[in-house]
């Protein structure tokens, strides 16, 4: 690196190419310090865990929705986290886990992809971006070994091939193409039920948005951990429909309304 | 052994700064203007591949002259310091300002320290993020002399001539198709017209979510320069 005090230029061999986490790790790797400790040692304090994210593909796009709740053990960390976001323009991230260390990963990963897009001066394509993750989760694996996992969903539009993926990911960061849809977190196994049940080829985007509320109350309803719609105070499930122009996060009074159509549904007189 | 000939240092800036001129003067000129949406970016550029003009951040752009790969060295370096600095502290501390600083720094360290300045003029626009905010145009030259100009500014050999030209075109209030219009003629030489396929255009628009940059190209770019 030549001494220009500011602006990072660097020699030949030492370029960090267009990764940002690259420049990173070569300017400020402090920025980057992951939690090192005993493997197989778990932390003597409780940490906020965030629980059910869920992705559905649908006719021209994919749905993607989460729940509101964080835990700490049996105690509530927060009732309003946000859980889904925003990857860049036409793709997003879920995530279900140690919520602190997932929350920085996707900020990372945004910067990632925008640095990308910016440096090259096109954007990753969706198979590329998913890679990025995949690598960005097992970095944290030896974080995983001591209980703070963080698992991903991403999910976007893929214009290249003109239509919605969902891709799933483990703990070491191995990355799985899911073909219709997928859920993560500790109400998955009740909301992935639910999206099975009501799923089929060709569905709209609007009958997935139904589906991923639906699912999300159900989640609600078995775990403990999933938060369901919040009438008192007005909190309701993030929810968010990518397609070929982008990612949108639905109006809260537009879920608001749909969780509402819950009082007139089935799961009103359930008992179970 | 010889003794190298004694170079007075006045003579080694001018030289440097007569070699850096020429090395721009090569190149095609480009102007910035302001209007009512925010700031264009005209330049006259062949390629639709190898840009003049880029996005560095949510409301900040790169523009440069010159030789190619040094301005597009510079572009990387001023997207990695934005990237780095928005990620470790936030977005909103990503400013024109400390980035032309930057610029400003590295360009006066070349000029004086290497063997070869660097060849190269260039821009750092910032979009106000309201209307009443203002815009920011920062020109920084080869030698790393940055200016803070406001309304319009000319990047480029050919900068005295086009500067006149703007002088009797620009007013404010100019709305996104008649910059780009003005800014075209600008750049043509008498009796010239410049067409889609000269230019290379770009705006950073206020009313954008976030990212206010982006490209004014094909059948848009076409129907304004028509």
């Amino acid at each position: 690196m030549n001494e220009t005090p500011l602006l990072p230029i660097f020699s030949e061999g030492t370029d960090p190419g267009p990764s940002f986490l690259n420049l990173l790790r070569r300017v400020a790797p402090d920025s980057l310090q992951m939690p090192q400790g005993i493997p197989g040692q778990t932390l003597p304090f409780e940490l906020a865990h965030g629980t059910t994210v869920l992705a559905i593909r649908c006719e021209g796009g994919v749905v993607m929705a989460g729940d509101r709740r964080a835990t700490s053990g049996n105690s509530i960390a927060n009732r309003r986290i946000e859980k889904l976001f925003a990857a860049d323009e036409y793709s997003g991230v879920a995530i279900a886990g140690t919520a602190g260390l997932a929350i920085e990963m996707v900020r990372l990963f945004q910067v990632q992809l925008e640095h990308y897009e910016k440096i090259e001066g096109a954007a990753l394509s969706l198979e590329g971006k998913a890679n990025q993750l995949s690598q960005m989760v097992r970095a944290n694996l030896p974080a995983a070994m001591q209980g703070l996992v963080v698992v991903p969903l991403f999910a976007g539009f893929d214009k290249r091939r003109d239509r919605g993926r969902v891709f799933s990911y483990d703990a070491v960061g191995g990355k799985y193409e899911e073909a219709d849809f997928s859920a993560n977190g500790s109400g998955a196994v009740h909301a992935r039920n639910w999206i099975k049940a009501s799923w089929s080829e060709g569905i709209s985007a609007d009958d997935a948005i139904s589906i991923s509320i639906r699912s999300l109350f159900a989640a609600a309803d078995e775990d403990t951990a999933t938060g369901g719609p919040d009438l008192v105070r007005g909190i309701y499930p993030l929810v968010a429909v990518i397609n070929s122009e982008g990612f949108k996060f639905l109006d809260e009074a537009d879920v608001a309304a749909r969780s509402q159509l819950l009082l007139d549904g089935p799961e009103r007189g359930g008992s179970a | 052994m010889s003794m190298p000939f004694y170079v007075s240092p006045e003579q080694v800036m001018k030289d440097r700064a007569d070699y850096a001129r020429k090395g721009i003067a090569r190149g095609r000129s480009l102007v910035a203007l302001e209007c009512t949406e925010g700031i264009v970016m005209v330049a006259q550029n062949q390629s639709r591949t190898l840009y003049k003009i880029s996005e560095v951040y949510d409301r900040i752009a790169f523009a440069g002259v010159g030789k190619y790969n040094e301005f597009q060295m510079l572009k990387i370096g001023g997207v990695r310091l934005a990237d780095m600095k928005g990620f470790q502290y936030s977005r909103e501390d990503v400013t024109a300002n400390s980035l032309a600083n930057a610029y400003a720094q590295t360009l006066g360290q070349v000029f004086t320290n290497e063997m070869k300045p660097y060849e190269v003029e260039i821009l750092v626009a910032q979009v106000g993020a309201t209307p009443e905010e203002p815009n920011e145009l920062f020109h920084i030259l080869y030698d790393g002399t940055l200016m803070d100009e406001s309304d319009y500014t000319v990047l480029g050999g050919d900068a005295e001539r086009i500067g006149d030209a703007l002088e009797n075109t620009f007013r404010p209030g100019l709305t996104l198709a008649e910059a780009i219009q003005i800014g075209a003629k600008s750049l043509a030489d008498e009796g010239v017209t410049l067409g889609a396929d000269q230019l290379e255009v770009a705006a950073l628009e206020r009313g954008r979510p976030r990212r206010a940059f982006r490209r004014v190209t094909g059948d848009e770019l076409l129907g304004i320069l028509s």
